[in-house]
């Protein structure tokens, strides 16, 4: 599983650009799924069909998002400067000194325009990428390429630290929950989803074609167990997140309780999450047609959105066995009595 | 490769000198019915207002494409009526209020004259002429004769004009697309079948693209529409990094914007399509914006998507400028693509 993640989280794929990615999720899911397809805006859809002789079997969708973020190419200036703009959410303080890798194999670092003291951090348009041009002509980027953030994967043991864990871990995830799901009485369908971190596009697009009954995102959230943050109670290593509600989606109570009973009976740890910034592509899912009950499995992540997210390899493991016994039995939200 | 003739010109001039403030876009739109319906196999206006034509195949089974253009321009709805010919106002879609001072603008169904007043530099402090000039505190003066109602559209009064390479108007943005799309449509290839939206509402958040874009169901879109250039020099000296697009550099094919990464398959087919046919192309700068395609991407469950504009300066001001041979290399682009486009192109 660790190395399976690894070849994940090294794979080269920012929001719009998900060939690569695809290839790695495809050849894993096609011999344990019943149906494989890959739709217009590129997600890829592997559907588990019903055990036979099951009655109104539910479709239920599992989006997990395979894009990153990443940089485009603005302007190559007259001494092979590359400048850039943001694929996703790029936070300036995290890039200076980074390594980056185009779609063609090139790689470059990331270097600032002065400031005018050494710990400002300058804003996006004032940084540039050196990928050792030194004209226009000779740099072998061009206007429009696409990059993404280089950095190695680390096993700390229980703790993974690799870029890119936003949302490769859930791809992780969804692809180990269809490995263990030897007979559901759902129909299930787990979605690799593009364009999330620009704006949860593949999921809205794939839940429209899919039509779910209910449906719930597995991705990272934050954290709240380093120095210095405050005010949110999830902690690495505690269990997966069940959301109740983050910056853009109220979860269904129903879902949520579907979640926590089950984490409850099968004895897997689980946290209780509130986010109040950032939002997943359980977002897109409920608001397609006639709206669609859903949540979503959170893996806390620290350092998201950096080069270097951590993960606790425990949180995984749980996440894969909550998700597994959800999907193995039978589920019927009218008989879940919110309180 | 086709040519820019003199009904183009005039058909261009028409469009651009019609009003068609977001919402209410009936001018341009019978112009546009005019003109597509010896040509359509099917023409309708939908329940929002876009002008939908589609032209069938030859082909069994042919690849259905989309191509938008908005037929909407920024402008201003009259809000309240302050009597004597006084009239407040507020902005329709993106418009730096900065642009408005001492403007002539023309109102309502009629075309009413008027001009956005300017207090005089003679009696002005100096600490006043620093500072901009908010909408709430401008005015629209159509003299005690003139009468408006509120809710009345009024836009920039420009005239259209062809000036040697250059043309100008208060709306290239987007009669320039809308132009295009006519010309392509009576040219239009039977390898493919060519539906067309002239789309409202584009300026205030693309809205007759989506509800188009339902209704087509395309395999395939693309959003014709105009790109600010900003290619003037930096005076400073240094080198310009941020231009969006330059004039004379012809089509600006898009890569990322705010709504919408272009599908990277339909981007490296223009920009093959281009070097094919030696038609002159630019990429435009990554960045923000928008267009028709991000509504359309979204449509159901899902549409490959691309768009190409016409660079032009100063967009969303009085008066813009475009190069007639960005237009023209942007209608051959995109001519050249339909007849070379195959189901492969999308397949996955």
């Amino acid at each position: 599983m660790k190395q399976l993640l690894k070849t994940l989280t090294d794979t080269f794929s920012p929001s719009g650009y998900e060939d690569e990615i695809r290839k790695v999720i495809l050849k894993e899911v096609k011999p344990l799924a019943d149906e494989v397809r890959v739709d217009a805006l590129g997600n890829l859809i592997a559907r588990k069909k019903p055990a036979k002789g099951t009655k109104d079997a539910k479709k239920i969708m599992i989006a997990a998002h395979m894009d990153e973020i990443g940089v485009m190419v603005t302007h190559v200036d007259g001494n092979g400067f590359v400048r850039f703009t943001n694929i996703g959410g790029v936070y300036p303080r995290n890039l200076p000194g980074g390594h980056v890798r185009f779609a063609n194999g090139v790689s470059g670092v990331i270097g600032l325009e002065p400031t005018t003291s050494a710990t400002d951090v300058p804003p996006l348009n004032k940084m540039f990428i050196d990928v050792g041009a030194d004209s226009k002509k000779n740099c072998p980027v061009k206007t429009g390429d696409v990059g993404s953030f280089e950095r190695t994967f680390i096993d700390l043991g229980d703790k993974l630290v690799a870029k890119s864990m936003d949302d490769r871990i859930g791809c992780l995830v969804a692809i180990e929950a269809l490995r263990a799901l030897k007979s559901t009485p759902h129909d299930v369908y787990f979605v690799f989803t593009t364009q999330e971190e620009v704006g949860t596009r593949g999921a809205e697009t794939s839940a429209y074609g899919i039509d779910p009954d209910l449906g719930f995102s597995i991705d990272v959230t934050g954290w709240g167990d380093t120095p210095g943050q405050k005010d949110f109670d999830v902690a690495l290593g505690k269990g997966p997140a069940i959301k109740i509600r983050d910056g853009g989606m109220l979860a269904d109570p129903r879902v949520v309780q579907w979640m926590v009973r089950t984490a409850e009976k099968a004895k897997v740890p689980y946290q209780r999450e509130v986010l109040l910034g950032g939002t997943t592509d359980a977002r897109a899912m409920q608001l397609v047609r006639g709206g669609v009950p859903v949540g979503c499995i959170s893996i806390p992540c620290r350092y998201v959105h950096t080069p270097s997210e951590m993960v606790d390899y425990n949180d995984v493991k749980n996440a894969v066995k909550l998700i597994g016994v959800m999907l193995s039995n039978p589920v019927n939200l009218q008989l879940i009595v919110t309180l | 490769m086709l040519s820019i003739n003199k009904s183009q010109f005039n058909l261009l001039e028409k469009l651009c000198n019609a009003m068609s403030v977001s919402g209410d876009e009936g001018e341009v739109r019978r112009i546009v019915l005019e003109e597509v319906k010896p040509y359509a196999d099917e023409v309708k206006v939908d329940a929002l207002g876009s002008v939908l034509v589609r032209k069938n195949s030859t082909a069994k089974k042919p690849l259905r494409v989309l191509l938008d253009a908005h037929m909407d321009e920024v402008g201003f709805m009259i809000v309240h009526d302050d009597k004597d010919g006084f009239y407040e106002f507020k902005t329709v879609g993106g418009i730096d209020p900065r642009h408005l001072v001492g403007k002539q603008v023309i109102v309502g169904k009629d075309h009413l004259a008027g001009v956005i007043g300017a207090k005089p530099i003679h009696l002005t402090t100096s600490e006043e002429r620093q500072r901009s000039v908010g909408v709430d505190s401008m005015r629209i003066d159509l003299g005690p004769e003139g009468k408006a109602k509120v809710g009345d559209r009024a836009t920039f009064a420009a005239k259209f004009k062809h000036i040697g390479p250059s043309i100008m108007s208060k709306a290239i943005d987007n009669r320039i697309g809308v132009a295009i799309l006519i010309e392509l449509l009576k040219n239009a290839p039977k390898n493919i079948e060519l539906c067309l939206s002239f789309s409202v509402q584009e300026e205030i958040g693309l809205r007759g693209a989506k509800v188009a874009a339902h209704y087509f169901e395309p395999d395939l879109a693309i959003a014709i529409d105009a790109t600010p250039a900003r290619d003037l020099p930096d005076y400073n000296g240094e080198e310009n990094i941020s231009y969006n697009t330059k004039l004379g550099f012809g089509p600006a094919i898009y890569v990322a914007n705010s709504s919408t990464i272009d599908d990277p398959r339909l981007v490296r087919f223009l920009e093959e399509t281009a070097i094919d046919e030696n038609i002159q192309y630019q990429f435009r700068q990554p960045g923000g914006g928008g267009t028709d395609a991000g509504a359309i991407q979204k449509s159901r469950a899902g549409i490959p998507v691309v768009s190409v504009s016409v660079p032009h300066r100063y967009t969303h001001s009085p008066i813009s400028v475009s190069r007639v041979d960005d237009w023209k290399n942007t209608l051959n682009l995109i001519n050249a693509a339909m007849k070379k486009m195959t189901r492969e192109l999308v397949d996955r």
